[in-house]
C-alpha cells in the first residue's frame, strides 16, 4: 500500500518563475490496485510519480510505502518495493549489455550485487521461460546486446524485468508513448496480465484517454497539482469513453 | 634487434595494468579520469623507498595498489558528492599528487640498485631479459583472469550497467556513486601495479616518470576499441586481451620510431600524433566514404 500524506511539490521556490507541482495531495492506493492518471500537461502527473519513485524529494508532507516512511530515501533504496518503466525505451535497459545479463540485474533489484557469478544453466533458463512467454521470438536472442532491439521490444522486457525480484509496486510513466501501436498493446496488456496475475499495485500515468478507459481499476484525474476527481471501480465503470474527454474540454 | 622489440613487449606488459585502468574508467564507467598520471608516479615511488629500505616485494606490492586506490577514491568523492566534473576532479588529484609524491620520495629520482626487486624473486631462465619477462607475463595472466571474472560477477554487470545507463541502474537498487568510487580505486590500482613494475624494470623511479602516460593508456584503448569494432567482439574476456595487445601495438610503435632514429626527445610528439591518428582514422574514413 501507497499512503501519500499532503505532500507538496515546488519548483524554484520564492523566485518569481515559482511552479507549484503538486499542491497539499493525499492519496491512499491500495494493495493490488492499478490506478491510472490522466490530466493534461504540467498538472503534475510525472512529479507525482517521481516523487513515488524517489526521483524527487518532496518540499513537503510525507509517504509510506506498506507502512514504512520512505519520505527521505533516494531512488535507488525504494526499488526495494517499487520497479519502473520509463516513457523513453532507452532508459529501463543497458544497451550494451546482452539480454541476459540485464535480467539479472532485474533479479538482483532489491538484493546485493555480490562479486559471485550468478549467470548459470537454471538462470537462463528461467529467463527463457519468462521471455517466451512475451510471443516476440526473443527466447533464443538472450545472449545478444539489448540495443540491437527494437523500442516495443525493450519497453516488453522492461515490464518482464520489474517483476523478476520481488515487486509490490509498478510505475509505468506513459510507457507506450514512443511505441507503435501493436507494441503498445503487448505492453498494456501485459501490464495489466501482470497486476491481475501477481496482484502488484501498478501506477499508469497515460495521455492516451482510450486506455485509461480500457485499463485499471481506479482513475485520477489531475489539475494544477490537485487531484480534480477520483474515481473507484464501480465509478470508473460506469465512465463511457466521451464522459472522459469531456473532462479535458 | 630482437631485443628492441623484446624490450617494447616486456614494458607493455608492464604499462598492462595501467591501460586496463583506463579501460575500466573509460570504456565501462564512461568517466575520463586522468588521475592516472599521479597514480602511476605514486605506484612507483611507493615502491623505491619501501623497497630500498628492504621491505619485501610482495608487501610492497598491496601497499602500492593500496596507495593508487586511495588516489583514485579521492578523485571519486571530488567527482561524486562535490558534483565537480570527472575531468577536473582527476586534474586536481593529479595536480596534487606530483607534491605528494615528491614528499615519498624525498628527492626528484631515485635509483634501484641491488634491491631484491619483483623481477628477481624468480629464476627460471639463465637470461635475465626472458626471467623479467616470465614474471611480468605471470602477473599479467593472473590480472586478465582476476579482471574478466570481477567483470563476470553480479557486481561486474552492476559496474558495467552504470557506465551504460546510469538512469536504468539507479532504479535497480544500485548506488551509482558507490560503484564509481569503487571502480576508480580499482582502476587507479592497477595504475599504481604499473608503476610498481616499470621502476623496478628500469631500476629507477623519477618524479616525473608519469607525465603523459594517461595518453599510453589511452592509445591502448582506443586500438583496443577499434580491434573490437573491426572484429565485432562482445566477449569480455577478449576485450580484455584487446587493451593488452593495443598496450603492445602502442609500444612497438615506439620502439620502431626510436629504430628508426628519431630524437627520443620527440617521443611524446610521436605518441601523440599516434593517438590523433588512431582517433582521426575511423572519421576520416567515414567521410572518404561518404564522399564516394
Amino acid at each position: 500500500m501507497i499512503s501519500i500524506q499532503k505532500i507538496s511539490k515546488f519548483f524554484n521556490k520564492g523566485k518569481t518563475n515559482e511552479v507549484t507541482a503538486l499542491n497539499d495531495i493525499s492519496l491512499q492506493i491500495n494493495d493490488g490496485e492499478f490506478l491510472v492518471v490522466v490530466g493534461s500537461n504540467g498538472s503534475g502527473k510525472t512529479t507525482l510519480l517521481n516523487i513515488i519513485a524517489g526521483v524527487e524529494l518532496p518540499s513537503s508532507g510525507r509517504i509510506e510505502m506498506n507502512g514504512n516512511d520512505v519520505t527521505p530515501l533516494p531512488e535507488y533504496k525504494r526499488s526495494r518495493w517499487v520497479a519502473r518503466v520509463f516513457q523513453n525505451p532507452n532508459n529501463g535497459t543497458a544497451p550494451d549489455l546482452t539480454i541476459l545479463e540485464n535480467f539479472r540485474l532485474a533479479a538482483l533489484r532489491t538484493q546485493r550485487k555480490n562479486m559471485t557469478i550468478g549467470i548459470n544453466a537454471a538462470f537462463k533458463k528461467k529467463v527463457q521461460e519468462k521471455i517466451s512467454d512475451l510471443g516476440m521470438g526473443l527466447e533464443n536472442k538472450i545472449n545478444q546486446p539489448m540495443g540491437n532491439l527494437s523500442g516495443g521490444q525493450r519497453q516488453a522486457l522492461t515490464l518482464l524485468m520489474s517483476v523478476m525480484d520481488d515487486t509490490n509496486i509498478l510505475l509505468l510513466d506513459e510507457p507506450t508513448a514512443a511505441l507503435d501501436p501493436k507494441s503498445a498493446l503487448v505492453v498494456l496488456k501485459l501490464a495489466d496480465k501482470l497486476n491481475k496475475d501477481l496482484g502488484i499495485t501498478t501506477i499508469l500515468i497515460t495521455h492516451n484517454i482510450k486506455d485509461a478507459h480500457q485499463y485499471g481499476n481506479r482513475l485520477i484525474q489531475l489539475n494544477e497539482g490537485k487531484i480534480l476527481r477520483d474515481m473507484n471501480t464501480d465509478m470508473k465503470s460506469g465512465l463511457s469513453l466521451p464522459d472522459i474527454f469531456e473532462w479535458f474540454g | 634487434m630482437s631485443q628492441f622489440y623484446l624490450t617494447a613487449l616486456q614494458l607493455s606488459i608492464c604499462l598492462g595494468p595501467m591501460a586496463l585502468g583506463i579501460f575500466i574508467t573509460m570504456k565501462i564507467f564512461n568517466i575520463p579520469d586522468i588521475t592516472t598520471d599521479g597514480s602511476y608516479t605514486l605506484g612507483a615511488v611507493v615502491a623505491a623507498v619501501l623497497l630500498s629500505n628492504h621491505w619485501p616485494v610482495m608487501v610492497v606490492l598491496p601497499l602500492c595498489m593500496i596507495a593508487g586506490s586511495l588516489a583514485g577514491i579521492c578523485t571519486a568523492l571530488i567527482h561524486t558528492k562535490l558534483k565537480i566534473d570527472a575531468l577536473l576532479a582527476g586534474i586536481l588529484v593529479m595536480t596534487g599528487l606530483y607534491s605528494v609524491n615528491l614528499i615519498i620520495l624525498g628527492r626528484s629520482n631515485v635509483p634501484l640498485i641491488n634491491i631484491h626487486s619483483i623481477f628477481n624473486t624468480l629464476s627460471i631462465f639463465k637470461n635475465e631479459i626472458y626471467n623479467k619477462l616470465f614474471v611480468a607475463l605471470l602477473i599479467i595472466i593472473v590480472l586478465i583472469f582476476l579482471l574478466r571474472y570481477l567483470l563476470l560477477t553480479d557486481f561486474g554487470i552492476a559496474m558495467r550497467a552504470t557506465g551504460n545507463n546510469p538512469i536504468m541502474t539507479k532504479s535497480m537498487g544500485i548506488n551509482n556513486d558507490i560503484i564509481k568510487i569503487i571502480g576508480l580505486a580499482i582502476a587507479n590500482g592497477l595504475t599504481a601495479l604499473s608503476g610498481f613494475l616499470v621502476a623496478q624494470y628500469q631500476s629507477f623511479a623519477d618524479i616525473n616518470m608519469g607525465i603523459g602516460i594517461v595518453i599510453t593508456g589511452l592509445g591502448s584503448v582506443l586500438i583496443a576499441d577499434a580491434l573490437r569494432i573491426w572484429l565485432n567482439v562482445s566477449n569480455i574476456g577478449l576485450q580484455i586481451l584487446f587493451v593488452l595487445a593495443g598496450s603492445f601495438i602502442f609500444q612497438l610503435v615506439l620502439a620502431f620510431s626510436l629504430a628508426m632514429g628519431i630524437d627520443p626527445n620527440y617521443l611524446k610528439l610521436v605518441t601523440a600524433l599516434f593517438v590523433l591518428f588512431i582517433v582521426a582514422l575511423p572519421r576520416v574514413s567515414s567521410q572518404l566514404k561518404r564522399a564516394n
